[in-house]
Parts: structure tokens; sequence; C-alpha cells
């Protein structure tokens, strides 16, 4: 098995990941790339702390990310790729194998519009899916696996609600 | 024994927070005060649509505004939980307790004679011991009364 999902959650590690999509995913371990939060043992003492021992985390900032993805995809168990913000996935995007992102969540904060009830984006944020998926990405909104995965066009042209 | 009617010593100060996902704390202390007349000792908090920049600020505000140290939150994993972790970081006065259930807070407003910090690992003792399994093969019975404990099947 491999990275079954690609997320980008500004809430990093929470209930949504670790029970909605950790049980029925049967994951095993997550990925979180956060070039802040691979620098700081408190920050990563905290998520560790919310995950059951069965689950492993591993903390990497981007470019350390761009080097271990090729192995992280060769482990045997399923895996979930965590980032905390767009940027940060594009940057995953640019080194090439990753076929889809999933918007998990993407909240509230100055300049951002609301889109769906857990997706807001500014302009620039907008830019940047767009051109995930110039790249041939395929995106979609899905905070839990029961919920309709909404795609891109739609949120952005405003006819997901 | 008290002669008290029931509810009567009520402390209408607030001495703990709720937080959790969807309406989690508005029904928790809901059932607290529907059961006991003391659902207003506890704040209940959600945190919609919110980053966890912005439950971390609510929570916080929260606490200052009602002088509270104590705060419950549902699950290990969740947002709510993060946060309070974050705010409890460095604080030697307040407590977090995470994976809160009922039992846990109607020992809780009961124990409004305790410090409330002393009050709350009290009561997460008893509510870990009050859940319990009945039927299918599994016996009956374990767990405690917990605050009220009452057995479900």
């Amino acid at each position: 098995m491999t990275l079954v999902l690609h997320r980008i959650d500004d809430r990093l590690i929470h209930g949504q990941v670790v029970v909605g999509w950790g049980q029925p995913l049967d994951i095993r371990f997550i990925v979180l790339v956060d070039d802040e939060v691979a620098a700081s043992e408190w920050e990563q003492e905290l998520y560790r702390m919310g995950v059951p021992p069965e689950m492993d985390v591993y903390f990497l900032n981007v470019a350390r990310a761009v080097d271990e993805l090729p192995r992280l995809r060769a482990d045997t168990r399923q895996g979930i790729l965590l980032t905390g913000d767009i940027d940060t996935m594009r940057r995953l995007v640019d080194s090439g194998g990753i076929t889809s992102v999933n918007l998990g969540g993407i909240h509230h904060r100055t300049g951002r519009s609301q889109r769906l009830r857990y997706v807001f984006l500014n302009n620039d944020e907008e830019s940047a899916l767009r051109e995930i998926a110039a790249l041939g990405v395929s995106i979609s909104a899905q905070d839990v696996p029961g919920a309709r995965p909404v795609p891109l066009d739609d949120i952005l042209a405003g006819v997901a609600s | 024994m008290s002669d008290r009617a029931p509810g009567e010593n009520a402390k209408p100060v607030p001495r703990a927070i709720v937080a959790g996902h969807g309406d989690f704390a508005s029904g928790l202390v809901s059932a607290v005060d529907v059961i006991t007349g003391r659902g207003t000792q506890l704040i209940p908090v959600a945190v919609p649509g919110l980053c966890a920049e912005d439950i971390e600020k609510l929570i916080r505000e929260r606490m200052t505004e009602s002088g509270v140290k104590v705060i419950f939150t549902d699950l290990q994993a969740g947002s709510c939980t993060m946060a309070a972790r974050r705010i409890l970081r460095g604080a030697d006065d307040a407590v977090l307790i995470a994976g809160v259930n009922l039992p846990t807070l109607l020992d809780f407003v009961f124990a409004d004679q305790m410090p409330a910090i002393d009050a709350a690992r009290h009561a997460a003792e008893r509510g870990r011991g009050a859940i319990s399994v009945v039927g299918a093969a599994g016996g009956g019975g374990g767990g405690g009364g917990g605050g009220g404990g009452v057995k479900q099947a």
C-alpha cells in the first residue's frame, strides 16, 4: 500500500484525520509536512499525543519530505500525507508523484472568502489551486469519507455550497 | 445527608469549559442541567468552521472572561484538545480533561465544595470507570456509578 490520501488541513492532526479517515482507511502512519512543526519538538509532541499508539507520525519539513516521499510511498502500510496549507502541498506536487489532493479544512481567516462550510480561500490560494490542477492533479474538497467530494471547478465556480 | 432540596445549592458561577465537535458541548451541558440543575457551572464551547488559531483564541477568551481553570474536551486528537494543550503550556494552575463523558461532568458539578481542579481530577476517575458493557455473553456489570452511572444496554 502507500499514501492513500494527500490532504490539506489547517488543523493538521485532529479528529477527522485520525478517526474520520484513519479508521475506515486503516491508516497506520501520517506524514505531517510542515516546516514550523518539523522545527519544534514541542509541536511534534503535541500532535503525537493525539494519535493512537498503533499509528506512526513522521514530521518532515518540505525539503526533507521531497527526499523521503519515494521511500514513504513504498511503505507496505496505508498512510496519509498532511499539510497545513496550499503552498506546502504545491511544493510537494512540484516534486512529482501526487495525482490527487484532498481539501479537508481551510478555515476562515482575514482576506479569505467562504467557498464551502470548511473551505475559505483568498485570491492567491485560489490561483495556487488552479496551478496545481493544471499539472494534472485531481483536487476535490471532502472533509470526511462519508461526505460528497466537491470538485475544484465546482468550488471555484461557486456552485457548491 | 443534607436537608437541602435538590439543586438548591447549585452554584451559578462557571467552573469549567466543555469544548468539542459539533454540538457535543451544548448537548452534554444540557444533559447535565436536565439531570442536576447545575448546568450553569459549565460553559459549552462549539468551534464550527474555525481554524486552529481561532479555536485556541476562543477557548482562551472564555477562560479569561469566566476565570475558569478547567477544560473538558471530547477527543484526544480533537482540535479543541490540541488548542487546550497549547493554552495549558506552561500553566501550572489549569487542567485539561480529554475524553470527557456525562458521568464525569455529573461528578464534577456535584463536587462544588472542592477546588475546581481537584474536582476535575476526581471526576475524571469516576468517568473513566463509568462505562459498562451489558449482554452479548460479555456478562454484566463492571464500571462504577461514576456520578450517577446509569447502565445502558
